[in-house]
């Protein structure tokens, strides 16, 4: 895992952020293993003590269940990605909505220029998940919708 | 019970101060980073920690106790300059450190030298800086020492080096019932391993607190916080 770090920012939410991503995208699926904590640290090179707070901050949130002596893993329940990757979506909608009122653009210019600039990006015929996430190295869609 | 405790810890050498009242608190199972530019008290600290000097006046706990044999057996301490004798072989400077402390374990020893690309048979004076900042680091991380006090560790160390220490601390480290204090001046690539910071200036503490916290406060990193307050 190549995660690198925004020193400005804490560290324990990036981990976290990392996770969601790949939960999200469908990296991750229900069920699967993720990294130690010793082996998250050492990879990183940051502190075991700050991944175990991330972990269990994911825990919270219900995304992640750890078993006793045998690792974390993504939580089983399939609606789980699907209801990280709704929030994750809002919030990044959310944010971009407010900062162009901000910078006083009407919604219908708005619109205008999201459809402006999805056309000069090329089609993205994606209708699922798995798409423009930070890990596209794999490409299964199945478990996430 | 917290792992150090300093109280009013003043330090004087002939002329020069020190350090100028130091009050601070250390938690137990954490990696703390003790930050400041080149003379501003760190090393002087950590000296006066692992017993190797005392203060001028003021009051240093180890554990609840006073500094003495109890403390300095549970405290690894690795200086900044090297202590090794030259003309031994890393295999026989891990023997003699071995022999010193009981706490030693030289199975990690010998797993280390392997890790870090140690030839066991080379002459310590053959080694290059890295390879000697990478030999202290096994020495320290092979005894079950409850205190790690580490000395500028990454000073003046070749970058691949570097990484290798910074690797092996976050995973020879043991959480939770281990302390690991590096000071450093180098914050850039050493942050990410600590739970909690010290900046020290002109031998005072100028401010300390939890690394995210720290970095959510002032949306800054641990180095620029450096440059800000030291």
């Amino acid at each position: 895992m190549g995660i690198s770090f925004d020193e400005s920012v804490p560290i324990y939410t990036q981990i976290m952020k990392s996770v969601l991503w790949d939960v999200a995208t469908g990296a991750l699926l229900p069920g699967d293993k993720l990294l130690s904590v010793r082996d998250f640290a050492k990879q990183a090179k940051t502190n075991p003590n700050t991944v175990q707070r991330a972990y269990a901050e994911l825990e919270r949130m219900g995304v992640v269940e750890t078993q006793r002596g045998q690792g974390t893993f993504v939580s089983a329940s399939p609606e789980i990605a699907r209801e990280v990757r709704s929030e994750m979506t809002t919030a990044a909608v959310e944010s971009f909505v407010e900062e162009m009122r901000r910078l006083r653009y009407s919604d219908s210019d708005i619109i205008s220029l999201v459809s402006q600039q999805l056309a000069k990006t090329g089609t993205n015929s994606s209708n699922g998940a798995a798409q423009n996430g930070p890990s596209t190295t794999n490409d299964h869609d199945g478990g996430v919708q | 019970m917290p792992a150090i405790e300093l109280t009013d810890v003043h330090k004087r050498y002939y002329r020069s101060h020190a350090l100028r009242g130091v009050n601070l608190s250390v938690d137990r199972g954490k990696i703390v980073g003790l930050l400041g530019p080149n003379g501003s008290g760190k090393s002087t600290l950590l000296r006066i920690c692992a017993g190797l000097a005392s203060p001028t006046s003021g009051k240093v706990q180890v554990h609840g106790q006073d500094i003495s044999i109890a403390t300095k057996a549970i405290t690894a301490y690795i200086p900044d300059i090297d202590s090794f004798y030259s003309w031994m072989t890393v295999r026989q400077a891990i023997a003699f450190e071995s022999s010193m402390f009981d706490d030693f374990v030289l199975a990690d020893a010998m797993d280390l030298v392997r890790e870090l690309k140690l030839d066991p048979d080379n002459k310590i004076s053959s080694l290059s800086k890295g390879q000697r900042g990478r030999l202290k680091l096994v020495l320290a991380m092979s005894r079950r020492a409850e205190l790690v006090l580490m000395d500028e560790p990454l000073s003046g160390i070749d970058p691949p080096s570097r990484t290798a220490i910074l690797e092996t601390i976050a995973d020879r480290y043991r959480a939770g019932e281990q302390t690991i204090i590096i000071s450093t001046h180098e914050v850039l690539e050493s942050e990410k391993l600590f739970e909690d910071v010290i900046f020290l200036s002109e031998g005072r503490i100028v401010l300390t607190g939890e690394a995210d916290q720290l970095r959510a406060e002032r949306g800054k990193s641990l180095n620029e916080i450096f440059a800000e307050v030291c």
